[in-house]
């Protein structure tokens, strides 16, 4: 890539001290257990997983909620672990990096008028800002993501799902920020409203030049709007490379698995489908080796004993012993 | 310019209230309580105007005078004269603004401390949540109406010493309230959403979160409201809150303990009085609560 990342993660670790009274130890779960990506300005990083992988806890350690427990984290050219320290790099930091949630029910202050909401980063950040100023850069990016301005007053509770999603987009917005994380943006729309709101982040994407953080399970929105995606399974990226590699030949057995898993519009098309058993193990007591060997059909002797150390099969790169052995030739790929 | 934006603002403020009025207006209950309520004020504001007769001025002459209708009534004394010949009408009218003054005053302060712990202790946790919230339990855990008498005897009776007493035993209810519903509101996504835009700690607490909080806080507000004033007229009636002459409703009540069976008028009209005020304060708060929410709100 020409131009620098804005974003370097590197070695990322983020561990939860649970449970633990007054005579118990506290049990370390690992939320996120070594994460290295770069997120570049226009481009689209999807992270993809089950519930409980690590990818809210991505969402928190990129959009600074919380420090990490190890690993190094450059924003823009700022360290954002150490840099936080500063009050002014803080405030350069936070307006680098804003952020998209789930819900477009629980993220919109119910309280709030949408102007106030999107009126509210630009009053904290820039306080030079006069009132009348403030309301023209709400009202102006309110139609930039298809509201009419005459919203500006409502309450949240007025809108539809699809355009309380499009608000809480806007008000992220409103610091031009470098990097969006977007935190499952279209999995509690509507599937005609899903297309919509995709349309309009990739618009914005490009009038703007951000860097998004696509957390998802859905893997066909993924396929349509990633860059890059990044596989994580119980806190470890276990396949990491282009979206388009990533998708038509998967090295990983968890990609393959979740790739044969996702619904295809095609009647025609007969594939296999790859089921794994098993719930997906508590983070609290992983199992030994390869987190992922008590599920995996292709597992052996060696990944219940030893981790597998990350190998560049490029472009992509992957965590696994059967990809390392060649062992994983055998099954045949989903497309089959 | 400045004018342009003087009329939005104004238009923008009629608009809230027009808005406020429709739902609040749904609900006739609510709006009887209101005009009750607005018809005490008016008294109380307008007390010694509308008060035909001085209310501690005693008249040796009319003695326990029954109200107008009754047989050996008159037309001077409305609603009777009690033990030692002041009229009763003008009593209660500047009664009530003992007793609105009770309520407001206690709501005030229970309401300013109760918040102001509560939503500290949800927002920060930890060791001084524990603090703040055992003190409470202690509190909680007297009977109201004897914590507020301990409080009294300590402080010397008087109906100023009264509304603290009442207030003290009223915050553990608003720090209990706002602590949970912090709590609850705290883990919501639109807190971090404030939070990644840069919000200190206090502006999430008291713009972010508070307002969200609110509703029950109004409701426990109103409840409050009455039995304050219900409060106010028990410690009186035990002789530890206002003291007479004072016109006080419980005072009032009080003195006209003996002359339940022979003079009925005595005892009923404050009692009344009372009841009413009381009741209406509660229809208008939940009026209140109807049309402040919007989650409660259909558009």
């Amino acid at each position: 890539m020409s131009t620098p990342p804005v974003l370097q993660a590197r070695d990322l670790h983020r561990h939860y001290d649970v449970g633990g009274g007054a005579f118990t130890k506290p049990t370390p779960l690992r939320a996120l257990a070594g994460a290295s990506f770069d997120l570049y300005p226009g481009k689209t990083l999807a992270v993809v997983g089950e519930s409980g992988c690590g990818k809210s806890t991505m969402a928190r350690l990129v959009t600074m909620m919380e420090p990490p427990t190890s690993g190094t984290l450059e924003i823009d050219g700022l360290d954002a672990v150490h840099g936080k320290k500063s009050r002014n790099v803080a405030r350069q930091l936070r307006q680098t990096v804003q952020m998209v949630f789930q819900d477009p029910y629980g993220s919109l202050n119910p309280r709030q008028r949408v102007g106030a909401m999107l009126e509210e980063p630009l009053k904290i950040n820039r306080p030079t800002l006069s009132a009348k100023e403030r309301e023209e850069a709400g009202r102006s990016m309110m139609q930039r993501v298809g509201l009419r301005s005459e919203h500006y007053d409502r309450y949240p509770h007025m809108f539809s799902g699809g355009q309380r999603q499009r608000i809480a987009i806007a008000r992220a917005l409103m610091l031009n920020p470098k990097i969006v994380v977007l935190d499952e943006p279209v999995s509690a729309l509507d599937v005609s409203i899903q297309a919509q709101v995709l349309n309009l982040l990739n618009d914005l994407q490009e009038e703007f030049q951000l860097a998004y953080l696509f957390i998802s399970h859905d893997l066909s929105v993924v396929k349509h709007v990633a860059d890059d995606v990044m596989v994580m399974y119980l806190g470890h990226p276990v396949e990491f490379g282009p979206s388009k590699e990533a998708f038509a030949n998967p090295q990983h057995p968890y990609t393959r698995a979740l790739l044969s898993a996702t619904p295809m519009a095609d009647p025609r098309r007969t594939r296999q489908r790859i089921k794994l058993t098993g719930e997906i193990p508590s983070p609290l007591n992983p199992p030994s080796g390869c987190t992922f060997h008590p599920r995996c059909p292709l597992a052996n002797e060696r990944c219940k004993r030893e981790a597998p150390k990350t190998l560049t099969r490029d472009p992509v790169t992957v965590a696994c012993h059967a990809v390392e052995e060649g062992r994983n030739e055998v099954v045949s790929s989903p497309r089959a | 310019m400045s004018t342009t934006t003087d009329v939005a603002s104004a238009s923008a403020t009629r608009r809230a209230f027009d808005e406020f009025w429709h739902y609040f207006s749904e609900s006739r209950e609510a709006v009887a309580g209101m005009v009750f309520m607005i018809f005490i004020i008016l008294v109380a504001i307008l007390a010694p105007v509308i008060a035909p007769h001085s209310p501690i001025e005693t008249n040796t002459d009319f003695l326990r005078k029954p109200p107008a209708w009754q047989d050996g009534g008159s037309m001077q004394f409305l609603l009777g004269t009690d033990a030692v010949g002041r009229d009763i009408l003008s009593r209660l009218i500047h009664g009530s603004r003992y007793s609105l003054l009770v309520g407001c005053i206690v709501i005030f302060l229970s309401l300013t401390f109760g918040i102001l712990l509560g939503v500290t202790a949800g927002y920060f946790r930890g060791f001084y949540e524990t603090a703040v919230m055992r003190v409470m339990d202690v509190i909680l855990s007297v009977p109201s109406l004897l914590m507020a008498l301990v409080l009294v005897a300590i402080l010397g009776p008087g109906l100023e010493n009264a509304m603290i007493a009442i207030a003290v035993t009223y915050t553990p209810h608003f720090v209990r309230l706002s602590r949970a519903q912090v709590i609850s509101e705290a883990k919501r996504d639109y807190v971090m959403a404030s939070r990644i835009a840069g919000a200190g700690r206090f502006r999430l607490m008291a713009i972010t979160i508070l307002p969200n909080c609110m509703s029950p806080l109004i409701v426990q507000s109103t409840l409050s409201f009455s039995t304050a004033i219900l409060d106010a007229a028990a410690l009186g009636f035990l002789g530890m809150g206002a003291q007479p002459p004072t016109p006080e409703w419980g005072t009032m009540l009080a003195e006209a303990r003996e002359f339940i069976t022979s003079a009925w008028w005595m005892v009923t009209f404050p009692g009344l009085a009372i009841l009413i005020t009381v009741l209406a304060i509660n229809l208008m708060g939940d009026g209140l609560r109807d049309a402040l929410d919007p989650k409660m709100k259909r558009s």
